[in-house]
């Protein structure tokens, strides 16, 4: 049997965490399909949780359901509860805009706006009202920047358009565009698989910092990188979780048939 | 490939035949381009040919006296500035006076403008009765066409609308370097007259500025927004659809029924004035939206929704998004549409003809609720006027009128290549 009310098990050496998403039978529907079963998982607070599978087992839906991002698919429902520090995310009273910049969200493909870099990273601070000067602006932009690991190629060219970086650049500067809101969580939905090893070996290190202070989710396709960044993983497969455990445990000793037959390549 | 000859044969054979579709394909491609192509040469010469003399206009120089036994100071406009003008020309080219055929068939060789430009003179400053003014005033329409050599000297001359002896004249005329060729400005500078060598387009071109100011700024961000809206705000259910199939329909209906629509809805019910800019530009601006509503909607669907994504997920409102992200990148596309609609406004004729702007017009509208005509409606009155010397200034009209379209597309095309942005 699965352990459908897993806790946060720290590995060795670590102290227990906080839960920072508590997630509760959550099912999606587009229409009438239904994309995503009764999955309850937990994600800690300063730590990564990657949510592995084969393509279409709703990882990704998932995902865009912590920070209502499916709101804006005509059709689509979710049911179940989403808690973010103890709060449900899908009650009335919660605004999905005040949510989405607790929540942030890093994409498949690098999506900077089609402005200059410093445009790109101020726009989410400005919309919000964070900074009351330019001058604290600009110290925000440098400061996500440099989190992203970004500045020392960016520095001395802020005013050039967002879309002329490096694909790798382009993802990391995605990702200072994320933290410069400064947000309790940020999800990143496949980050790498549009970029070369040596950008990917960038992102991951990146991550691997972030988690100091973030509580991280990750989507990914390749077990590898769930198994270099991540603490905690979850195997999905046809809309519901099959087995939640501590990474380097899901990996070496899985419990489920079906999640040894993923990670040793005979299906997906 | 394979080992079998047999079959490697029909291979070559058919990889020839896929080649020989090809090289007909591109050749059907050239020549549909060609004949097109032909076809617009043809059209464009045929009207520059009939046009291009409607630019060169002559115009005489001729000393008038201003006799003061004719003018009464007090009612200037009572004499007969005409025939002193007359006059004035028969003396100067020894004329005998008293033959009345004669001052008639002086008086064709002149424009009434020269009449008039003595009377402003006159009004202006009385004391000028009794002088000699020196005028300079466009001669005859017919004399113009002479002149221009599209009245011909071998025609016989029960055919043609000159006289041998009128021929004789301007031939004097130029002789003494009395008649001059010139560029013809009145054509830009003033409106429509009932004289071909007066008439000019200003008041046309100036009321369908004044129309096509105000199909702009009604149609363009009425169709913006409504676009807008159904692209990404409505809900897609039956409603939206509906209204979408009804905006595809709106766009093919026939222009003069949106003319009916304005002279019964604008004219009729609300009472506006007929012939006004404002009604012309209602009834264009109803026309020209669903081109903007299409147009806006193609444009906003080619943005990316990995944009949207971008800005919704770091917490921008959806309008937000729209109005920073999506709008933008959109514009090119969407200047595009508003330019080539405002063009096809431009040329628009049936409507207004449906809503009186085909009426004779001689000053400059004064305001969007002034009477007035515009560029294609005046091409359609001058091409139904009976003087020879309308139908050269037709063309121009036409020429003009091509011009401005010419003119806004390549506006639209910059527009588009400034605007657009990679990403």
């Amino acid at each position: 049997m699965i352990d459908t009310r897993p806790t946060v098990t720290a590995a060795a050496g670590e102290p227990p965490r906080d839960i920072k998403i508590r997630t509760r039978d959550v099912s999606v529907f587009y229409d009438d399909k239904q994309a995503l079963k009764d999955v309850s998982l937990d994600m800690a607070d300063r730590a990564v949780t990657a949510l592995i599978g084969p393509s279409g087992c709703g990882k990704s839906t998932f995902l865009r359901c912590l920070n209502r991002m499916n709101d804006t698919i005509q059709g689509a429902r979710v049911e179940g509860v989403i808690e973010l520090d103890g709060e449900n995310v899908n009650a009335r009273s919660v605004d999905p805009v005040a949510l989405r910049a607790r929540v942030g969200m890093v994409f498949q493909r690098p999506n900077p706006f089609p402005k200059s870099i410093f445009e790109n990273v101020a726009y989410g601070p400005r919309i919000h009202g964070l900074t009351r000067s330019k001058a604290e602006l600009a110290e925000v932009v440098e400061q996500a920047l440099r989190r992203a690991g970004l500045w020392d190629e960016v520095a001395d060219r802020l005013d050039q358009s967002g879309s002329s970086l490096s694909g790798g650049q382009q993802q990391r500067l995605v990702i200072a565009r994320a933290i410069a809101v400064d947000p309790e969580v940020i999800l990143m939905d496949e980050p790498c698989s549009a970029l070369d090893p040596i950008a990917t070996a960038k992102i991951e290190e990146l991550i691997d910092e972030l988690r100091q202070q973030y509580c991280i989710v990750i989507v990914t396709h390749s077990m590898a990188q769930a198994a270099r960044v991540s603490q905690r993983t979850a195997f999905f497969h046809m809309g519901q979780i099959v087995e939640i455990g501590r990474t380097d445990e899901l990996f070496t000793n899985p419990k489920e048939q079906r999640t040894l037959d993923y990670i040793t390549g005979r299906f997906g | 490939m394979t080992d079998r000859p047999d079959i490697r044969a029909a291979v070559q054979k058919r990889l020839k035949q896929r080649h020989a579709a090809e090289r007909r394909f591109r050749l059907y491609g050239v020549l549909a381009i060609a004949v097109a192509v032909a076809f617009l040469a043809l059209l464009l010469g045929r009207i520059i040919e009939q046009g291009h003399t409607a630019f060169i206009t002559h115009s005489i120089t001729l000393d008038v006296p201003v006799d003061p036994a004719r003018v009464d100071p007090a009612y200037p406009q009572g004499a007969n500035y005409d025939q002193m003008a007359a006059e004035a020309l028969m003396t100067r080219l020894n004329i005998d006076a008293a033959d009345p055929d004669n001052a008639r068939a002086v008086r064709d060789l002149l424009s009434p403008d020269m009449g008039f430009q003595i009377l402003s003179q006159v009004r202006e400053n009385p004391s000028l009765i009794g002088q000699t003014l020196t005028i300079e005033a466009p001669v005859g329409d017919s004399a113009d066409l002479f002149y221009k050599g599209e009245i011909g000297r071998d025609v016989p001359e029960d055919q043609r609308v000159l006289t041998d002896r009128q021929i004789g004249w301007f031939d004097q005329l130029e002789d003494q370097g009395l008649v001059e060729a010139h560029f013809n400005t009145s054509l830009f500078t003033r409106s429509d007259s009932t004289q071909p060598e007066t008439a000019g387009l200003l008041g046309a071109i100036v009321g369908s500025a004044l129309m096509l100011m105000v199909t702009a700024l009604l149609s363009i961000p009425i169709g913006v927004l409504t676009a807008v809206y159904l692209e990404e705000f409505a809900p897609k259910n039956k409603l939206t659809e509906i209204i979408e199939v009804n905006i595809n329909n709106l766009a093919a209906v026939p222009s003069i029924v949106y003319g009916l629509l304005g002279l019964a809805v604008f004219i009729g019910w609300m009472g506006l004035p007929r012939s006004s800019p404002l009604v012309g530009g209602v009834v264009l601006s109803l026309m020209a939206m669903p081109t903007v509503i299409i147009a806006t909607r193609a444009a906003l669907k080619a943005v990316p929704p990995s944009i949207r994504d971008a800005a919704l997920a770091l917490g921008a409102s959806r309008t937000q998004t729209v109005f920073a992200h999506v709008l933008p990148l959109a514009l090119p596309g969407v200047m595009t549409g508003a330019i080539i609609s405002m063009a096809h406004a431009l040329g628009e004729t049936a409507p207004l003809l449906m809503i009186g702007m085909v009426s004779f017009v001689p000053g400059v509208p004064e305001g969007i609720l002034s009477a007035s005509s515009a560029l294609p409606t005046q091409i359609f009155i001058w091409e139904n006027a009976a003087e020879a010397a309308f139908h050269e200034r037709t063309a121009a009209a036409i020429l003009v009128l091509l011009v401005f379209m010419v003119v806004m597309n390549a506006v639209a095309i910059v527009l588009r290549r400034r605007l657009e942005r990679r990403w």
